[in-house]
């Protein structure tokens, strides 16, 4: 029989790490449901009563979070088994109990939080971004097509959110790969008419040491994208751009972008 | 092997899977199936092949130097994934694990058939003919081992043909990607079929 005064518990479990280094272990959870609750709400129950589920006071529980409408990447973790952002997980559609644990592709700093320096200094490592600085105004870019713009869109979408890094069997501590998000933004800067002016720079980026030959087409993460970025294709075409270039670089004469 | 190096030596691997590997595979195994014609049938097509000009140059530089990059640099690939079936249960996902699993698998097999047949003809204890063969597969184990073996390296070429095609930026939309899996899946039975049918004419 439920009574009045019992209230709906969510059962949650969580891998935690109090330290980089220290031995992570599970602790288990139970918040009082409220409707429309998403796993950050649930965390944020646990921060404000740090009891666990037998009712011994315990630390405060860490994780990352910024926007709240999965468009940072920030509160990316692995929920149930699957890499995606805590704040679009609503408690009403897992299965408990929940079980949390970080993405461990990344260094842990603690409990749930990861440290993403790989993929930004990937990102500085393929040069994503359109080079523009220069002492003089340079003046207006050439116009992009609508419809291209509109399909570049879509690539732009992406977070940095780390879940594909977390799908791939190829990003692992014992191998070097960037991992699929850095890969498409190079496809992305080199579709921009003025970032494709240094698209040669960026091809022979990718084209070094841990970059897109570590493929191995397991075609993970396009399927654990959130944001539905085309990622393998973004590979294939890469992959024949890389082709291309490899040409170029070896047999072609002394031009550079075309 | 240098990491800054890696796109070259990855496309190198991915093309000689295919040129020459791939073509030896499949020539080895139409050649093969002259055992369904009888002893002398056989006997002949090996015999021939056996005495082609130059052999054992052809055998270093399209057999034995590919296939020993391809089997070793492939043997470092398939220990640098960490695999997630339980994760992620899709079709490219298991074919990704089996591909490293039929590739282990084939550098033991290949390594063992190839002490067993090619090694024993060069140090003069045996003859490479029809009667070899029979008498290796006349053990169960032995007919077991040859056909799982056969199986791998003919799921291995197939599903090899497909992320060559990928990784050469060939097939790069979803749908020929789709379309290039049927294809292969395609090739993948005719081979089998080919090999496994070879392998039970010698029982």
């Amino acid at each position: 029989m439920v009574t009045a005064t019992e209230t709906k518990k969510v059962q949650i479990e969580i891998f935690r790490q109090d330290t980089p280094e220290s031995t992570p272990y599970w602790e288990k959870f139970e918040v009082n449901y409220r409707p429309n609750m998403n796993v950050i709400s649930a965390l944020m129950e646990i921060r404000r009563n740090p009891v666990n589920a037998d009712g011994k006071a315990t630390t405060p529980v860490a994780w990352d979070m910024s926007c709240l409408e999965e468009v940072c990447g920030a509160c990316s973790m692995v929920i149930n088994g699957k890499p995606r952002q805590s704040c679009s997980a609503l408690i009403d559609q897992l299965v408990q109990p929940i079980k949390l644990a970080p993405m461990k592709t990344f260094p842990v700093v603690r409990d749930l939080q990861v440290d993403r320096t790989r993929m930004f200094d990937s990102l500085k490592k393929v040069k994503a971004w359109v080079p523009i600085d220069g002492s003089y105004d340079l003046g207006e870019g050439p116009r992009m097509p609508e419809r291209k713009r509109q399909w570049a869109y879509e690539l732009s979408k992406c977070m940095t959110c780390g879940v594909c890094l977390e799908a791939c069997p190829n990003v692992n501590s014992g191998a070097s790969f960037m991992g699929p998000a850095p890969l498409s933004q190079v496809r992305l800067f080199n579709a921009h008419p003025t970032g494709s002016m240094n698209k040669d720079e960026r091809l022979n980026a990718i084209m070094g040491d841990g970059g897109l030959a570590n493929c191995g087409n397991a075609q993970n993460c396009v399927v654990a994208c959130p944001k539905g970025i085309p990622l393998t294709t973004s590979i294939a075409a890469l992959n024949r751009d890389t082709t291309v270039q490899m040409f170029k670089n070896f047999f072609g004469s002394d031009h550079m972008v075309d | 092997m240098s990491k800054d190096r890696e796109f070259y030596w990855r496309r190198l691997h991915s093309l000689l899977g295919i040129i020459p590997v791939g073509l030896f595979v499949a020539q080895h195994l139409v050649v093969n199936h002259f055992a369904t014609r009888g002893e002398e049938a056989f006997n002949k097509a090996s015999g021939f092949m056996g005495s082609l000009p130059f052999v054992i140059l052809l055998e270093i530089f399209i057999i034995y130097l590919p296939l020993m990059f391809h089997a070793f640099y492939g043997i470092y690939i398939a220990f640098t994934a960490k695999n997630n079936p339980q994760r992620y249960g899709t079709l490219r996902n298991y074919l990704f694990i089996l591909q490293r699993i039929t590739g282990i698998f084939l550098v033991v097999f290949i390594a063992w058939h190839v002490f067993e047949t090619r090694f024993q003809a060069a140090i003069g204890a045996k003859e490479v003919n029809f009667n070899m063969m029979a008498e290796i597969l006349s053990n169960p184990w032995m007919l077991g081992f040859y056909i799982v073996g056969v199986i791998s390296a003919t799921f291995h070429l197939a599903n090899g043909i497909w992320s060559f095609l990928v990784s050469w930026g060939i097939t790069q939309s979803p749908q020929s990607q789709r379309i290039a899996t049927y294809v292969t899946l395609v090739i993948f039975l005719a081979l089998s079929v080919v090999g496994v049918q070879a392998l039970l004419a010698f029982v």
